[in-house]
């Protein structure tokens, strides 16, 4: 019996870490937060430092509001949660320009838009109001990670495409053509529409995998009963 | 009805003092972290924007290893100490041997998304620009970025002809930008197609900060020779 608990116990702090990254990613399957994800995905170091100012974001953000859920009344909440997530977002803000100024500059005003992102506010509206200091911040770090990863994932297809390169390391010789095209907000749409598809398809195989297998194995089950 | 209704949805209504400690409680929080977050990143920044411009300054000026700040005020110019001046600068870069190399001027002016903000270098011996770079642009990424990128542009300011005409008030000639491989004098600056906007900008914005800042250089070259 001692046994059983911890493993009744450890699939939901994995999954509340997991879903984050697979089977809720913010991009891929919610479709949440397109604006910087269109927008600062034409290099792979930019989509990494979106992704990972976003994520320092949501874990503050989603600390101090599960920490204070109980002092904040319900009829002021969301002014409390843009105020906590602004000065997350100025604190990033910040470290960004001591970091390096050339990457600031790279990102522009898509850091101080990370207010807004509408992830960031959804996960303390329906996550860090709700649960542990615990449990929002590894939902917050699932979320997060699973955001800087599709981000990656777009930025990485558009930066090779686009200029030949990854993280400004020439990855293909001179006589690759770059396509233009993909480093320009149109590419954005196109990559995006791309990793979209692949993930619709994936999700019906394994739905349809898995509906065979069930079938088979109420067939196979009927044949020994 | 309503209001009872009211009353049913929210049972637990906080009080206007509860909602008041909550909103200023969070507030305090947040600018003790903002506080703090500014206090600990402001000599980083600092260091990044000053390492900034001194590189970009060396980047304009080839040869020169030192150099020294003046501030425009008026129709004069004055050596600063400190780099915490706001108002127009100009940069001018030293060899080892203290002779004056060239001077960096920043310009600034609208491009096609944004301000765009350039540093190029004079050589007031040749009379002719020694390089360009883009300290600030959001210029369309792949099409206007070029203006800061592209090795065939940037070569058109070595040896820009940046002369005064006789009156020493004015460029002897305009500086213009012409379309792409058609550039055949050496005021012109061969454009980039598929960036004719930023291209023109960027040469509106070097004409017009030629024709302010070169004639008071040219009168103060002596002062800016001997660093003083």
């Amino acid at each position: 019996m001692n046994t059983a608990s911890p493993s009744n116990q450890s699939p939901t702090v994995a999954d509340t870490f997991l879903k984050g990254i697979w089977k809720e990613n913010p991009v891929f399957v919610m479709v949440l937060g397109m604006c910087p994800t269109l927008a600062v995905t034409n290099s792979a170091t930019n989509a990494f430092t979106m992704g990972i100012a976003t994520t320092f974001v949501l874990v503050g953000s989603s600390t101090l509001i599960s920490l204070l859920r109980k002092f904040i009344p319900k009829q002021v909440r969301i002014a409390t949660y843009i105020v906590i997530i602004a000065t997350f977002v100025t604190m990033v803000d910040y470290a960004i320009q001591a970091v390096s100024l050339q990457l600031y500059l790279a990102l522009g005003a898509f850091i101080q838009l990370i207010v807004v992102n509408c992830i960031i506010l959804g996960r303390a509206e329906a996550f860090a109001s709700k649960n542990s200091v615990f449990q929002s911040i590894l939902d917050a770090l699932g979320m997060g990670i699973g955001f800087t990863v599709a981000l990656l994932c777009l930025g990485t297809v558009r930066e090779l495409l686009g200029t030949g390169s990854l993280m400004g390391m020439r990855v293909f010789g001179d006589a690759f053509e770059p396509w233009g095209l993909m480093v320009l907000p149109p590419g954005g749409f196109f990559v995006l529409a791309g990793w979209l598809l692949l993930f619709s398809w994936w999700k019906r195989r394994s739905t349809t995998e898995a509906a065979t297998a069930g079938v088979a194995m109420q067939r196979t089950g009927s044949h020994e009963i | 009805m309503s209001e009872t209704n009211n009353n049913a949805l929210q049972p637990k209504s906080a009080s206007t003092w509860q909602m008041l400690v909550a909103l200023g409680g969070i507030s305090l929080i947040s600018g003790v972290l903002i506080v703090l977050a500014y206090e600990t990143t402001l000599p980083r920044i600092l260091m990044n924007r000053q390492r900034a411009i001194e590189e970009a300054v060396f980047r304009v000026l080839p040869g020169s290893t030192s150099r020294a700040t003046y501030a425009i005020e008026g129709n004069a110019v004055r050596l600063l100490q400190d780099a915490t001046h706001t108002g127009p600068k100009i940069y001018a870069g030293y060899d080892d041997t203290g002779a004056l190399m060239g001077i960096a001027i920043e310009a600034a002016g609208q491009g096609y998304q944004d301000v765009i903000r350039v540093l190029y270098g004079y050589a007031p011996a040749t009379e002719c620009s020694t390089g360009f770079t883009v300290i600030e642009s959001k210029e369309t990424p792949g099409l206007g970025d070029k203006i800061g990128l592209d090795p065939r542009f940037l070569a058109n300011f070595q040896g820009l002809e940046l002369r005064l005409d006789e009156s020493q008030r004015s460029l002897k000639n305009a500086i213009v930008a012409v379309k792409q491989n058609s550039k055949s004098n050496p005021w012109e600056i061969d454009g980039i197609s598929g960036a004719t906007v930023s291209s023109k900008a960027v040469a509106r914005i070097v004409n017009d900060s030629a024709q302010e800042i070169l004639p008071i250089i040219r009168q103060h070259l002596r002062q800016i020779e001997t660093q003083q």
